[in-house]
């Protein structure tokens, strides 16, 4: 896992192959447009791109209308403002009429790094998860990215897309076929499991390596669909392995740990833990130094990994 | 080939009507408001009243749209940006037959297509989902951008409250439809003057209003919103801006043609009960 690539610059090329492929795609973008990389875009189809300025709401309002006149906006700023400053104009004017939008958010969850607590979104996935008939991608490196975009501009109905800002390993090779609503088994294992995803992914991965070496075998999940979620794999981890480990860089409230709680309460109850932000806002840092503060490293689903199996063991202790 | 010109004449159904039958219609659109309201138990009669003449003018003297074929792709469309006049929009759609009329009674009620705030899922001939204000004239800007991308030559036209322009969101988009340049937009304010807690003065001063637009770089038409000769010239001027989107502050009375429910911020989003309808129905012979 060497080799890394931006997410951010995997969007904004795959929207300019897109572009050329479909004159219904339309790029929005809310004074961000070379942190978002839509600029690709922009550049080659300046009459189907339009900056909003820093008018966010107004933005997402556009898309809709657009949207409702049968063309494919993707509209895109940082995951703090789309969803967070605009959630009402997304369920207002997108997700009750189920509009065709494709909202792509850069910059979610703590790796932002030094601009600190008011861009580091870590309620984001809650947001999108609660809004009725979204579907909500987490991508995992830039090869997922490209697919996970691909699959929303041909596939009809709202998506959140959530993309982080480092470059981040490559999992996949070119090979890869995103499907939505599949958990990927990346490793597998009977011991354990351990379901990530984006950044979380490498993390688990470097776990799961970490642990085999103490002969603790761990299956490992990329659930970079969190809505629709990909029950059966959830259900499956369950009871193959009888334990299992979410990670995710977001609030341990309504990211993916409550969504794969609720699934194993409903169906396989089996002991859980959650590798995910606390209830507390982050600070300035560098990503690493933050992932580190936060619980979020493939030490800290080490830990959890081994809290859940001795739970399994000793099941009549607890 | 098709000729586009007769494509449009054909599907232009409706039928325009003369300002006298306008009157006429305008009183038929507030009695159905009054009763369904009143049927419903619930709802806003004070801010569909006021928007009576403006809405009649656009169905039945501006609007190129066809009933029969509410998705055709080339009408003009209308956009309720104030979601709770929703009633007003019904019963125009019924008159013009969009819906059966007998169905303006099942407003608000359990398994309705007519939701208590405009559903676009639901109910033919509504172009958009609102009720939560300040979100229509961004929509009506994407719609109007669409228009543009394709080379359509329809018009869109989004009808505001003007306590809906409280909200920051209204403003966003009046400098982003000017800056976009959108001449296929035009907005109607219905400037009644009231919103839920009061007068719109005492609650958040919206004054020199006119000037607001004017300086978001809008062209302003102002009317008495409910003389049908000032409305239809002005959206004739309306039409007719070239380079800039327009706005026409239509001045209106809260309630209007409703003696009781005239100016009183009550009536905003309370339903008359029987016996207020059975007086509304006789002011509004």
């Amino acid at each position: 896992m060497d080799q890394v690539a931006s997410l951010r610059e995997a969007y904004g090329k795959t929207l300019l192959e897109l572009g050329k492929e479909n004159p219904d795609i339309v790029v929005l973008d809310a004074d961000l447009c070379r942190s978002t990389m839509t600029y690709h875009f922009s550049g080659e189809f300046p009459d189907r791109a339009f900056d909003c300025g820093i008018a966010e709401q107004n933005m997402v309002g556009i898309a809709a209308g657009l949207a409702a006149s049968g063309k494919v906006p993707f509209a895109s700023t940082f995951a703090v403002f789309v969803p967070g400053r605009c959630f009402d104009q997304i369920r207002m004017s997108i997700a009750q009429p189920g509009l065709n939008v494709k909202l792509v958010s850069t910059h979610g969850g703590i790796t932002v790094g030094e601009d600190g607590t008011s861009h580091q979104s870590i309620e984001d996935l809650a947001l999108a998860c609660a809004l009725p008939g979204f579907t909500v991608i987490v991508p995992a490196d830039a090869i997922e990215t490209a697919q996970a975009v691909r699959f929303a501009a041909s596939n009809y109905g709202p998506f959140y897309i959530r993309l982080c800002r480092p470059a981040l390993p490559l999992i996949y090779d070119d090979n890869y076929r995103f499907e939505l609503g599949k958990a990927v088994v990346l490793r597998q294992g009977t011991d354990a499991t351990i379901s990530a995803i984006g950044v979380m992914v490498t993390a688990a991965l470097e776990a799961a390596d970490n642990l085999k070496r103490e002969g603790i075998d761990c299956r490992v999940l990329n659930m970079s669909t969190l809505k629709p979620v990909d029950e059966a794999a959830i259900v499956k981890a369950a009871m193959d392995t009888g334990a299992i480990v979410t990670a995710e860089e977001h609030l341990e409230n309504g990211g993916l740990g409550s969504i794969v709680a609720r699934v194993v309460a409903r169906n396989h109850p089996v002991p859980l833990d959650f590798v995910a932000i606390k209830d507390t806002y982050a600070i300035s840092g560098k990503p690493a130094q933050l992932l580190e503060r936060y619980g979020l490293t493939s030490r800290d689903i080490e830990r959890a990994v081994h809290g859940v199996i001795k739970k399994k063991s000793g099941s009549l202790l607890f | 080939m098709e000729d586009v010109g007769d494509k449009l004449k054909v599907n232009a159904r409706t039928k325009a009507l003369s300002v006298t039958e306008m009157e006429s219609m305008a009183k038929k659109l507030r009695r159905h408001i009054v009763t369904m309201i009143g049927k419903a138990g619930s709802g806003h009669p004070g801010g569909s009243l006021s928007a009576v003449e403006i809405v009649t003018t656009l169905y039945f003297r501006v609007l190129r749209h066809n009933p029969q074929d509410p998705q055709w792709p080339d009408r003009d469309r209308f956009i309720l940006s104030k979601g709770h006049a929703a009633p007003v929009l019904y019963a125009t759609l019924a008159e013009c037959g969009y819906i059966p009329v007998d169905e303006l009674s099942t407003l608000r009620q359990l398994n309705s297509r007519l939701q208590g705030h405009t559903d676009s899922t639901l109910t033919p001939g509504i172009e958009m989902s609102a009720g939560s204000l300040g979100q229509g004239l961004s929509f009506s800007l994407g719609v109007a951008i669409a228009a543009r991308l394709n080379s359509q030559q329809h018009t869109v036209y989004v009808l505001l409250g003007d306590g809906e322009c409280d909200e920051g969101q209204v403003w966003e988009a009046a400098m982003a439809a000017a800056h976009f340049k959108l001449d296929n937009l035009v907005a109607i304010v219905d400037r009644n003057q009231q919103q839920i807690d009061g007068w719109t003065c005492d609650v958040m001063e919206l004054e020199p209003f006119s000037n607001k637009w004017q300086s978001f770089g809008w062209h302003v038409i102002e009317v008495d919103g409910h003389d049908f000769a000032q409305l239809i010239e002005a959206f004739e001027r309306a039409k007719s801006v070239k380079g800039q989107p327009a706005v026409i502050i239509a001045h209106t009375t809260k309630g209007k043609g409703v003696s009781f429910m005239e100016n009183n911020p009550d009536f905003h989003g309370k339903a008359p009960n029987a016996e207020q309808v059975e007086l509304a129905l006789k002011e509004l012979q």
